[in-house]
């Protein structure tokens, strides 16, 4: 009896000591834990920052002094590069772009207003209707970008809501709907897509005047729609797998809120793994863009997109003249950014993997 | 196996119903068919035209009327000026009907005529995808960390990254403009089919790479191939009948997707190298609001994918003793 009291008092010694050594320690986050492991893998982490300063360089364009992305000077036929130290810039600016919205507007003022009519030379060549190169594939990334963003955010929003009902759900309901995914897995969307963009374009004014729905609008949705299947399925994956986990009953023991519950450990969790597919979905979303772009279907001049810039370079090809800066620098701007995006998606998903954690 | 058969079977035909009947109403209610011209037309030619595609009937009979099995033409035979044997039967019965466009073919005329050059295109691009694939995939993995493993890891980033279409305009480039090896385009000999076949399938070998690497290094690392090495069997033995069988499961899963993938690259492709296929057909008949001819190739892909993406799961079974289908 004697020889127990004394183990309790060890014991209560030592438990002390372990709390306040417990107290003292610093738990690691899953995002701080995460962002260590994107530092140290280096190509990511500079993928990361060269998407970052690009975002930056196309959120910026209407500011920067390049030509205009759409005047044409019909006098010439596709002008090579110019070297920047050849010809830095002239005075040969005009203000013309298709109809811009009141901030992008305003930007380009304050352009004009700081730059007046100097512009940047050709350094990236024009193509045949005298359009400098340089400035289309600036502007042109904004429009891929938002389609690209755009597009996403609306798969994500119907992935999570779908995944996360159907996860939540359990039994019968999410049989049903896990099985519907996996037959739309099978149709080959893209050629539903087409016949339904197609028939959109009948009615376009008609959506244009009374609900103030552009053709771009429609892209979008109808983009989101065919991309949310796998985000559907991690989610729910991911939900039905955290829902009985161990540290949500934990959690709940400790008398944690059905908030605090969602908001602390199921979002954060199921976040990580949104996140990752998100980086992987715009790219796909960019390529899907330029295909549609490439069959007529996509984004219309005088807009420009990369993919509208892509085909542009593709269509100039001839056995004549090969005007090789309409395919290159087109293609190597889209081709380094959708790298980026991949390479800091897979970098994500290595970064997140809560296998991983701790490891290098 | 019956019933896992029989249920996708069910689910395959509750998804052609969906996708037939939505497309159905769809292009029927839209306004504007493919009639339509700069100058109206002679009311006379109107109602003969619409008389000849059913266009006056009630919709639900025109639906019928589409999908079979059975025919609901009253005119018979002699108004379509043939003997019979061209008598519509409906989708039900494999017949896609009459093309709006290309007056005097009938959809299934076209497919007959394009299809076997697409799928000659589509098994060209994947036996390039596959082999090229697998290989840098094996020799990624084998030579991990290696300049050679990252340099092919780049490229095979860079594949998926750039649409197919400048992929072939750098091929055209290349290998045509620069090095006059092949043709410019057309469609006859083998020297046609490389050049696009290889830009269809390059961003297909550069998923097959990644996805061969990621699957032969985790089973290289396993209990199995130690227990190979540790036999004495030789390299090539461990690596291409016990490594390679575990490292490739995640590309045949992926063939499925990859298969409707070539079917979506294949109306780019088709379009820059002027190959007569379905896939330019399809974008044609898109733009010429040619409903009958879209809607039947649309139908014949979903077949198409469909089948194939049953025919690799049941290929998985075999392949990896562990899958069992799934029979709930």
């Amino acid at each position: 009896m004697r020889a127990n009291n004394e183990r309790w008092d060890l014991a209560g010694r030592d438990m002390e000591a372990l709390l306040a050594e417990a107290a003292a320690l610093q738990g690691e986050s899953l995002w701080q834990d995460a962002r260590r492991r994107l530092r140290r893998n280096r190509t990511a982490w500079w993928s990361l920052l060269f998407l970052l300063a690009f975002g930056l360089l196309s959120l910026c364009a209407p500011l920067l002094p390049i030509p205009s992305p759409v005047a044409l000077d019909l006098q010439t036929e596709p002008m090579p590069p110019i070297a920047p130290w050849t010809e830095f810039g002239n005075h040969n600016y005009t203000r013309e772009y298709w109809e811009l919205s009141a901030i992008d507007s305003a930007a380009v003022d304050l352009r004009a207003a700081i730059f007046d009519d100097w512009q940047t030379g050709s350094w990236m060549g024009r193509d045949s209707k005298g359009r400098d190169i340089l400035s289309r594939i600036v502007w042109g990334s904004r429009t891929s970008i938002i389609v690209a963003l755009i597009a996403t955010l609306c798969s994500l929003a119907i992935g999570v809501t779908y995944g996360a009902f159907s996860g939540l759900s359990g039994g019968r309901i999410d049989n049903l709907m896990m099985r519907i995914v996996d037959v739309l897995y099978s149709v080959p969307f893209i050629f539903v897509v087409i016949f339904l963009i197609t028939i959109v374009n009948e009615y376009r004014t008609e959506l244009e005047d009374n609900w103030g729905i552009g053709r771009e609008t429609v892209f979008y949705l109808v983009i989101g729609a065919i991309y949310w299947l796998t985000m559907a399925r991690v989610v729910r994956g991911q939900v039905l797998s955290l829902k009985n986990s161990e540290f949500i009953e934990a959690a709940r023991v400790l008398g944690a809120s059905t908030r605090r519950i969602l908001f602390v450990h199921l979002v954060p969790n199921v976040l990580s793994i949104v996140i990752v597919y998100l980086t992987l979905t715009i790219p796909a979303v960019m390529l899907f863009e330029a295909f549609l772009s490439f069959l007529g279907l996509g984004i219309e001049p005088p807009k420009v997109s990369w993919g509208l810039l892509a085909v542009d370079g593709t269509e100039a090809i001839n056995p004549l003249r090969i005007f090789w800066w309409l395919v290159v620098f087109p293609a190597a701007a889209m081709g380094s950014v959708l790298l980026a995006l991949n390479i800091l998606g897979d970098g994500l998903r290595d970064a997140l993997d809560p296998k991983l954690r701790g490891k290098d | 196996m019956t019933r896992f058969l029989l249920r996708r079977f069910m689910w395959f035909a509750i998804t052609l119903f969906t996708v037939v009947t939505i497309s159905f109403f769809l292009m029927r209610s839209v306004r504007g068919g493919p009639f339509d011209t700069d100058r109206a037309l002679n009311e006379a030619v109107r109602i003969n035209i619409e008389a000849r595609y059913h266009l006056d009937w009630p919709l639900w009979k025109q639906y019928a009327h589409y999908v079979g099995p059975f025919n609901l033409d009253r005119h018979g035979p002699e108004f379509l000026g043939g003997d019979g044997s061209d008598l519509f039967g409906g989708v039900l019965t494999g017949d896609f009907g009459p093309s709006f466009r290309y007056r005097d073919y009938t959809v299934n005329d076209i497919i007959a005529q394009s299809l076997p050059i697409s799928a000659l295109l589509g098994t060209v691009a994947m036996m390039w995808a596959l082999a090229l694939g697998i290989t840098t995939g094996m020799l990624s993995a084998l030579r991990r960390g290696s300049g050679l493993d990252i340099s092919l890891r780049l490229a095979a980033t860079g594949g998926i990254a750039l649409p197919n279409f400048v992929i072939a305009g750098f091929l055209v480039i290349l290998f045509v403009f620069l090095v006059p090896l092949f043709p410019v385009a057309g469609w006859g000999s083998l020297r046609h089919m490389l050049l696009p076949g290889f830009a269809l399938g390059a961003p297909f070998a550069a998923y097959i790479s990644r996805l061969t690497r990621t699957g032969m290094l985790e089973t290289l690392s396993q209990d199995h191939i130690r227990t190979a090495w540790a036999k004495g069997l030789t390299p090539r033995l461990v690596i291409m009948r016990h490594a390679l069988k575990g490292g490739i499961l995640p590309v045949v899963s992926y063939l499925g997707p990859a298969t409707a993938g070539i079917l979506t690259g294949s109306l780019v492709i088709e379009k820059i190298f002027y190959i007569p296929g379905t896939g330019s057909h399809f974008v044609n008949s898109a733009l010429n609001r040619d409903y009958t001819l879209s809607m039947g190739v649309t139908i014949l892909f979903t077949v198409l994918v469909y089948s194939l993406n049953l025919v690799v799961d049941l290929a998985y079974t075999l392949l990896d003793p562990r899958i069992k289908l799934e029979d709930e």
